[in-house]
């Protein structure tokens, strides 16, 4: 009975087992064949066989009595993980007992082999109950990281926020929940689950911008409703202008921002749409806000508006132009809506440092401005070189005459 | 028989009888077999029978996955391939690796370091063990342990070959965060950083490449991209891959003058034997042609690119399709020319401890004009890293912008930076990084780009860290630089491993020592550059061959930790 369970027990191994490279074939006069010659004897043979890679396909050339061991039962766990780490199936069902699955534990994690410690967690995940599991994990940091890692890939939500929770991981908790959102397509479910998102245990910073991002989320929605309507209904001449090819929903905040500079722009504070709501709720700094205003009524040529963002007037009434950005930027970015000569001058002539402003109007041809610098300069050579580059007899010309008699 | 890219969809037509799927075990391939074997026309005759082969290891889970999706009962074999490290050339082999950083330094996931292991072990069965083990990170120690412990338990790996190598240098790739985020310099390593070299292979834009026929008009340009292989069996190559860019120029118009005179020689040879060597040596000369004119062309396009950014050659866009249709003029014109320069004064003014704690008006301005993402993010990352973080108040500046101009839902990859080490704010009030860039020496001022004394010149002053240390490992050793070790992450560590006796090799006087450097999470051609430099060195003592788990760049590297975004198509 013994011998047929034996036989038995080797052709389930046979029927388990896919080929391996490990293998040591033994023909039934106990030669080996095949590739590995290293154990010639029948006795180094039976030494074999306890080493994990060998199996015989010949029942009666198994080594003596003593050494035997039930084929698929009574691997210890060391050698389980052992064959799982030459990419054995193993069955796990035989470890019943806690402290056993704790020891196929922690023999999987000093073997390194992230499949193998990942199948055992698999395994106990199914077996043991979660509050046990938690607890065991918590003080087992390589086997926790695997478990959460699988239960990200798995997409095991709920079960990966129950341990994060569990191990005070608030933080974590929190932003793999918010993760979750990049998964819903529908706009207002989105904003739900946004909504939803706010309470979480964030850390101070990111708390603020998760609830700039449901605000903007919900903005949004009700600006392309809004705006959808407009369109449709024709009214709106810039709308008809420049059909949007696109979407403000899920934008960005300075995009967003940047199309309501561009279709919104005279709307009064107390409209979603309006510029100055944008700046007001998200306190978009002055700096990004002067930028993205000009780069938007510069696409519309809105030269008038542009003026008006730089002017302002002070209590006696007098009007003086003002930049938190650099006035280079503001002529680079004119330039690159092709302002008109007359309107990029104007700007070119506010750039503070003198030798930028040289460049910049020699390079966009501001003629007046290169020559007033020069004349402030007092700059006599430069500003006769300089004649070569205006046109003969223009306006430009009498002017460095009449400058340069003066000086 | 044929070989096909795996896609999703209906298999290609093939007559055959057997299919094997050959791929890394990785979720998302699984989805992709699925529906690879779902679509199969079980009507057909014959049926064809499924394999899968997986490689280096098969994965438990993705067996789960499969059987999850009810495929697992289709493939007959389900084996594994081990195939650990792969020399991509002479002196260098890469396990191509790409999650292994984020797995290793995020995850806690050490299944790549168990790979490398393997691959070691693997290596010094062919080579001979390797007598000392030098170390420094976490996870070197832990691939040192599992060597260590891989070698008890098969005692009969022991062989009898001489070593090849003397010294494995195991190094974690947090040791040094730095290096991988500066722009590299070297002509090997700008071609990757603008285009990116895949397994040796480079696409390029094909209007340089369109062959100069007679006649034609230049109608009939190419539209598919030009493809090249580059590797040391190309003698030109081989000479200025690891050279300065600055420097290949003066290399190319000698080489060209060289062949020129070597075509010329055709109206020297007037006997039948003087005709006869010449018609011999012409497929080389020609080889040799073409391959001038493959490097010219790319040198010319990496001058263009570095002197002026063109919307085409930013492989790094971050901004979806809808974004950019409009915004287009607002966000992403047509940068200003020095901007190259102006982002590598920046690299440089970090990487020499300028202004590393203050908000950074180049980055702002960058950000206003909403740059690629990536661009920005190596930026930051870089000041991060030679701040030893960033003040609260700068970071959380650096933060809100990044969020306010690409998105919210970029707090996910900020807080993998974090995680990573790599943007983080200042925990201990200290800025470790003046020290440590004084005392190994990392930034030289008088660097000679034509003719380098020094590993330097790979970023044109800034020497990679991690060629430093083993360049101090070799002469004159750890010891004299034990205080900053200590600054460094991870434990520092040398192990040795017996040698049967009688195979301990006395080396000759003149002979170099053999060195492995094993890069742990990562490896960039200029960091191989500048091991190269060092082994060619007269009196150096030591010749350098290189692993690691991924040949990256900064921005594949960056990449590689970015949250994804787009939901998967499945």
């Amino acid at each position: 009975l013994k011998e047929s369970k034996r036989a038995v027990n080797s052709l389930r191994d046979i029927v388990d087992d896919d080929d391996d490279d490990d293998l040591e074939r033994v023909s039934w006069s106990g030669e080996p064949v095949g590739r590995r010659n290293k154990l010639p004897s029948f006795q180094s043979l039976s030494d074999a066989l306890s080493d994990t890679g060998v199996k015989n396909y010949a029942p009666e050339l198994r080594r003596p009595k003593a050494e035997y061991k039930d084929y698929s039962s009574d691997w210890s766990p060391k050698d389980t993980v052992r064959r799982m780490q030459r990419g054995k199936v193993c069955s796990l069902e035989r470890f019943r007992s806690l402290q056993d699955k704790l020891v196929l534990l922690d023999e999987a994690v000093a073997g390194h082999d992230g499949n193998v410690i990942t199948a055992v967690l698999i395994f106990l995940k199914r077996t043991l109950r979660r509050e046990i599991l938690f607890r065991e994990l918590e003080v087992r940091q390589v086997a926790l990281c695997h478990l959460i890692h699988f239960l990200k890939e798995a997409g095991e939500q709920k079960l990966l926020l129950d341990l994060l929770r569990f191990l005070d991981r608030t933080e974590e908790v929190a932003l793999s929940q918010y993760r979750e959102h990049l998964n819903i397509q529908d706009v207002e479910k989105r904003r739900e689950f946004l909504k939803g998102c706010i309470g979480l245990p964030f850390s101070a910073e990111d708390t603020s911008h998760i609830q700039d991002h449901y605000t903007l989320l919900e903005r949004q929605i009700i600006i392309e409703a809004n705006d959808r309507h407009l369109e449709t209904a024709g009214q709106s001449e810039v709308f008809r202008k420049y059909p949007r090819k696109a979407s403000i929903l899920n934008m960005p905040l300075v995009t967003t921002l940047f199309y309501s500079c561009f279709y919104h722009y005279t709307e009064a504070e107390g409209t979603f749409s309006s510029p100055t709501n944008l700046k007001k709720t998200f306190k978009i700094p002055d700096k990004q806000y002067v930028l993205t205003a000009l780069a938007a009524r510069a696409k519309l040529r809105a030269w008038d508006d542009v003026d008006a963002l730089f002017t302002t007037k002070n209590w006696l009434g007098y009007t003086k132009k003002k930049a938190p950005i650099g006035f280079h930027r503001v002529v680079e970015i004119l330039q690159r809506n092709n302002a008109p000569v007359q309107v990029l001058q104007e700007y070119v002539r506010l750039v503070e440092d003198v030798e930028t402003r040289l460049n910049l109007a020699t390079k966009y041809k501001c003629h007046d401005v290169v020559i007033e610098t020069y004349k402030d300069l007092k700059d006599r050579i430069q500003l006769t070189a300089y004649k070569c580059k205006v046109e003969r007899g223009s306006a430009e010309e009498e002017k460095i005459n009449s400058i340069l008699n003066n000086m | 028989e044929k070989m096909f890219t795996l896609k999703p969809g209906r298999l290609p037509q093939a007559d055959v009888k057997n299919i094997i799927f050959f791929v890394r075990p990785k979720l998302e391939l699984m989805d992709i077999i699925t529906d690879n074997v779902l679509r199969e026309d079980r009507g057909r005759s014959p049926q064809r029978d499924f394999h899968i082969l997986f490689v280096p290891r098969r994965s438990l889970l993705c067996e789960q996955w499969l059987k999850e999706q009810g495929v697992l009962g289709s493939f007959i074999h389900r084996e594994q391939y081990s195939l650990d490290l792969i020399p991509f050339d002479g002196d260098l082999l890469s396990m191509e690796s790409e999650s292994a950083f984020k797995e290793c330094y995020l995850e806690s996931d050490q299944t790549s370091l168990y790979h490398a292991a393997k691959g070691l072990m693997t290596l010094q069965a062919l080579y001979g063990t390797i007598p000392q083990i030098f170390g420094k990170g976490e996870c070197a120690r832990h691939v040192a342990n599992m060597m260590i412990r891989m070698k008890r338990e098969f005692p009969g790996s022991q062989n009898s070959i001489f070593p090849v190598f003397d010294t494995l240098l195991l190094l974690d790739r947090n040791v040094d965060l730095l290096t991988p985020l500066a722009t590299q310099l070297t002509y090997e390593g700008l071609i990757d950083e603008i285009y990116g070299i895949q397994n040796t292979y480079v696409k390029l834009p094909p209007e340089k490449f369109a062959p100069k026929k007679q006649g034609e008009g230049g109608k009939d340009l190419p539209t598919e991209p030009k493809k090249l292989q580059l590797n040391s069996a190309e003698e030109l190559y081989a000479e200025i891959r690891d050279k300065n860019f600055n420097a290949v120029g003066s290399v190319l118009s000698k080489k060209a003058k060289i062949i020129s005179a070597a075509f010329e020689e055709r109206h020297h040879a007037k006997t039948v034997g003087e005709i006869k060597q010449f018609v011999s040596q012409l497929p080389h000369m020609q080889a040799a042609r073409s391959s001038l004119a493959n490097h010219t062309s790319i040198a010319e396009l990496i001058k263009d690119i570095t002197s002026e950014y063109s919307l085409n050659s930013l492989t790094n866009l971050n901004i979806t399709r809808c974004e950019t249709t409009w915004w287009t003029s607002f966000s992403l014109a047509k940068i200003a020319s020095e901007d190259f320069f102006d982002n590598l004064t920046v690299e440089q003014e970090f990487m020499s401890g300028i202004d590393t704690d203050k908000v950074n008006n180049y980055i702002e301005d960058c950000i206003a004009q909403k740059h690629p993402l990536i661009k920005i993010l190596r930026l930051v990352c870089l000041q991060s890293v030679c701040n030893s973080g960033l003040k609260q108040k700068v970071l959380d500046h650096y933060k809100r912008e990044i969020l306010q101009t690409y998105g919210y839902e970029h707090i996910l990859t900020l807080n993998n930076l974090e995680k990573a080490g790599l943007l983080k704010p200042q925990t201990s009030g200290r800025n470790n990084y003046p020290t440590i860039r004084k005392t190994l020496r990392l930034w030289m001022d008088d660097v000679n780009e034509q003719n380098p004394n020094d590993i330097s010149y790979v970023y044109s002053g800034y020497a990679p860290l991690s060629v430093r240390l083993a360049q101090l490992l070799a002469r004159p050793g750890w010891r004299s630089i034990e205080e900053v070790l200590k600054m460094l992450p991870g434990p520092h560590f040398e192990e040795r491993q017996q040698l049967p006796t009688g195979l301990q090799k006395k080396r000759q006087h003149g002979e170099n020592r053999v060195t492995l450097v094993f890069f742990l999470g990562g490896v960039t051609y200029a960091e191989i550059a500048a091991l190269r430099f060092l082994s060619q060195m007269e009196d150096g003592g030591t010749e350098y061959v290189i692993a690691t788990t991924k040949l990256i760049n900064g921005t594949s590297w960056i990449k590689s930790l970015m949250e994804k975004l787009e939901p998967a198509p499945f």
